[in-house]
C-alpha cells in the first residue's frame, strides 16, 4: 500500500547534472535563483528559460516526471497568473464587473508565473539528479565554515543522513503492521474522522516501539565503532569539484556577465 | 474448498526505476486440510506470494479464489471480498510480536474477534481457547502486558490473535525465526497440533527444509518470482540441480546419504528425515555384516 512512496524524488542516471559536484550544484542553485529576482527583463528570461529547458534535457529525467514537480503548486501559479491580469494599472482591455483587465497586467502575470515555474523546475532538477545522501554531504561541507560561530554542522546533517536513511525502513515497517492489522481485520479505510484516527493506534503503538528499539541499536553500534562526533572524521566518498564543475561556474560567471550587460545597456 | 492462484504476477512500483517484478505466473492449488511449505532463497518472492494469499496485494494478472471467491480485483466489491477473505485466512507475518499494542494480553487477542463483530461471552470464550491452544494459561496471562513476555511468549500471543479470529486456513511466514531451539520445538508441535486436531490448513515460509522434510505434504519453491518446483517433498528434494538453481539445500540427511552412496557405500538414499536415513544407513551396516 505505501511501497510506491520514493523518498524526495532523486532519479538514478549518469549524466552531467547527476555528476557533477552536489555544493557547486547547491551554490550555483541559489545564485541562479537569485539571479532570476533581480534581472527581469524580457531578454533575460528568454536566457533563464533556454537555460532550464537545456538543463532539463542534459538531466535524462523523463520531462514528464520533471514537470509532474510541477503540478502540486499549479493552483498557486495560476492564482498569482490571474491575481496580476487584473491588478495592474494600464492601458486597459476589457472590464468584468469592478475588474479590469490591462495589457501591462497581461505581462505581469506571464512573467511572474514564468519566474515560479523557473525556480520550481530548477529546485526540482538539482533533487532530481542528486542523491539526498549528497544533498546532506554537500549541506555539512558548505555549512562547516560556521562551525567557528558554533553551527553543529557535521551533527546536523549527520541528523538529517539518519533520518533520511530511516524513512524508507519505517515506511517498509508501517506497511508490514498495517498489513499484519489487516489480517486481524482492522478497517482503515472507511468510517468517520475519529473513527479513523482511534484505528491508527494499532498502528502507531507497535511502530513508536520498534522505532524507539532501532534509535537505541543505532546508538549502540555507532558508539561501537567508535563515532565521537565529526572532529576529524574523514569520509569515503569525499566530494570532489571537477572539469564540469568549472565549466559549470564558468558558464554562470559569463551569463552573469552578460545579463549585467544587457542590464546596463538598456 | 481450497485456495487456487491462477497465473498470479505482481510487480512492485511498476512504471519507475525501481520497478521490479515479484512474481511471474505462479498457478497452484492449495487443498484444504493440506499442509503445504513453501521455500527459496531471499528476494524469490515468498513474501509477496503469501500476501496475496488473503487479498493484502492484489494481483496485477490473475486471479486469487479462495474457496471459489475472486480476490483479484482491486474494485471496491473486491476490496470487501478481500476482507471476508482475511476471516477465512489468518496470516501470521515474519516476527508477529511486534504488531502487539494493547495493554493486557487479552485485549490484543480480542482485537480479531471484535473487528469481526463478536461480543461478550463468545468473545471471551474464543480469547481463552485461542490462548490455551497456543500453551498460554488464560487466567495466568489474561491481565499481563505483552511486552512483560518473553520473545518466544509474545510470539504465542501474536499467533493466539490470529487463531482467534477462527479461520480454516493458516498462513505463517518464517513462524519459527528468531526462537531458540526449544522454543523453536514447541511452537513446531503446537502448529502441527493445530493441523492435526483443529484440521487447520496450514501454509508456512520455511528456510529450515529438515521441517520442511518432517512437517509438509507439499512443498512449493520459488526462484525468481516464478514456482521451480511443487511436489511431495520426497520428490521434490531429489531434483538436487532445481534445488540448487534455486539457491536450496537438500536436507542435511539427505546430503549424507547422497555422499555416502558417491564414496561407494550402497545406502538407500531417499530418506529426507533423521529417522528414516539412520534407518537407511543401519540396514545397509548390517548388509554389509
Amino acid at each position: 500500500m505505501l511501497s510506491n512512496i520514493t523518498i524526495g524524488q532523486y532519479f538514478p542516471g549518469n549524466s552531467i547534472l547527476h555528476r557533477m559536484d552536489p555544493r557547486v550544484k547547491v551554490l550555483l542553485l541559489l545564485l541562479f535563483l537569485l539571479e532570476v529576482f533581480l534581472f527581469s527583463n524580457a531578454v533575460a528570461y528568454g536566457i533563464f528559460s533556454a537555460i532550464t529547458l537545456v538543463m532539463m534535457l542534459l538531466s535524462g529525467v523523463p520531462l514528464c516526471m520533471l514537470l509532474r514537480s510541477l503540478k502540486p503548486l499549479w493552483w498557486i501559479i495560476l492564482f498569482t497568473f490571474v491575481i496580476h491580469l487584473f491588478s495592474n494599472p494600464g492601458t486597459p482591455i476589457a472590464t468584468v464587473w469592478l475588474f479590469t483587465l490591462t495589457w501591462e497586467g497581461i505581462q505581469m502575470g506571464c512573467f511572474i508565473s514564468l519566474r515560479l515555474i523557473l525556480l520550481i523546475l530548477m529546485s526540482s532538477l538539482l533533487t532530481f539528479t542528486t542523491s539526498p545522501l549528497k544533498l546532506t554531504d554537500a549541506m555539512e561541507s558548505l555549512l562547516s565554515p560556521f562551525r567557528r560561530f558554533g553551527l553543529p554542522a557535521h551533527e546536523l546533517a549527520m541528523m538529517m543522513t539518519i533520518a533520511l536513511r530511516f524513512i524508507p525502513t519505517l515506511i517498509e515497517e508501517t506497511d508490514k503492521i498495517m498489513k499484519a492489522q489487516q489480517s486481524r481485520g482492522a478497517d482503515f479505510t472507511t468510517g468517520n474522522v475519529m473513527k479513523r484516527l482511534r484505528n491508527m493506534v494499532p498502528i502507531l503503538v507497535p511502530l513508536f516501539l520498534s522505532a524507539f528499539r532501532r534509535a537505541d541499536e543505532l546508538a549502540m553500534a555507532m558508539e561501537a565503532r567508535c563515532y565521537r562526533g565529526g572532529i576529524g572524521r574523514t569520509q569515503m566518498k569525499s566530494l570532489k569539484t571537477g572539469g564540469i564543475d568549472y565549466l559549470a561556474i564558468g558558464g554562470f560567471v559569463i551569463l552573469t556577465a552578460a545579463l549585467l550587460g544587457i542590464k546596463l545597456s538598456t | 474448498m481450497s485456495i487456487e492462484l491462477k497465473q498470479v504476477s505482481y510487480t512492485y512500483m511498476p512504471k519507475t526505476p525501481y520497478e521490479h517484478k515479484a512474481l511471474d505466473a505462479v498457478s497452484f492449488t492449495l487443498e484444504e486440510g493440506s499442509f503445504t511449505a513453501i521455500a527459496g532463497h531471499t528476494g524469490s518472492g515468498k513474501s509477496t506470494l503469501v500476501q496475496h494469499l488473503n487479498g493484502l496485494l492484489h494481483p496485477e494478472n490473475g486471479q486469487v479464489l479462495v474457496d471459489g471467491t475472486d480476490l483479484a480485483a482491486s474494485s471496491k466489491q473486491g476490496r470487501k471480498e478481500a476482507m471476508a477473505a482475511r476471516n477465512k485466512v489468518g496470516m501470521v507475518f515474519q516476527y508477529p510480536e511486534q504488531q502487539l499494542f494493547e495493554e493486557t494480553i487479552a485485549a490484543d487477542i480480542a482485537f480479531g474477534p471484535k473487528n469481526q463483530g463478536i461480543e461478550g461471552k463468545e468473545l471471551e470464550e474464543r480469547i481463552k481457547e485461542s490462548m490455551e491452544l497456543m500453551g498460554l494459561a488464560y487466567d495466568e496471562f489474561k491481565d499481563r502486558s505483552p511486552f512483560q513476555l518473553s520473545g518466544g511468549q509474545k510470539r504465542r500471543v501474536a499467533i493466539a490473535g490470529v487463531l482467534a479470529l477462527h479461520p480454516k486456513y493458516l498462513v505463517l511466514d518464517e513462524p519459527t525465526a528468531g526462537l531458540d531451539p526449544l522454543g523453536r520445538e514447541a511452537l513446531i508441535q503446537t502448529i502441527c497440533k493445530l493441523h492435526k486436531k483443529w484440521k487447520l490448513t496450514i501454509v508456512f515460509v520455511s528456510h529450515n527444509m529438515e521441517d520442511i522434510a518432517r512437517l509438509a505434504d507439499s512443498v512449493i519453491i520459488m526462484n525468481h518470482g516464478k514456482m521451480a518446483i511443487k511436489a511431495a517433498p520426497q520428490e521434490a528434494f531429489m531434483q538436487t540441480e532445481l534445488l540448487q538453481a534455486a539457491g536450496l539445500q537438500e536436507p542435511a540427511m539427505l546430503h549424507l546419504l547422497h555422499r555416502l552412496r558417491e564414496a561407494g557405500i550402497p545406502v538407500n538414499d531417499n530418506a529426507i528425515e533423521l529417522e528414516t536415513g539412520i534407518k537407511a544407513i543401519r540396514e545397509a551396516l548390517s548388509d554389509a555384516e
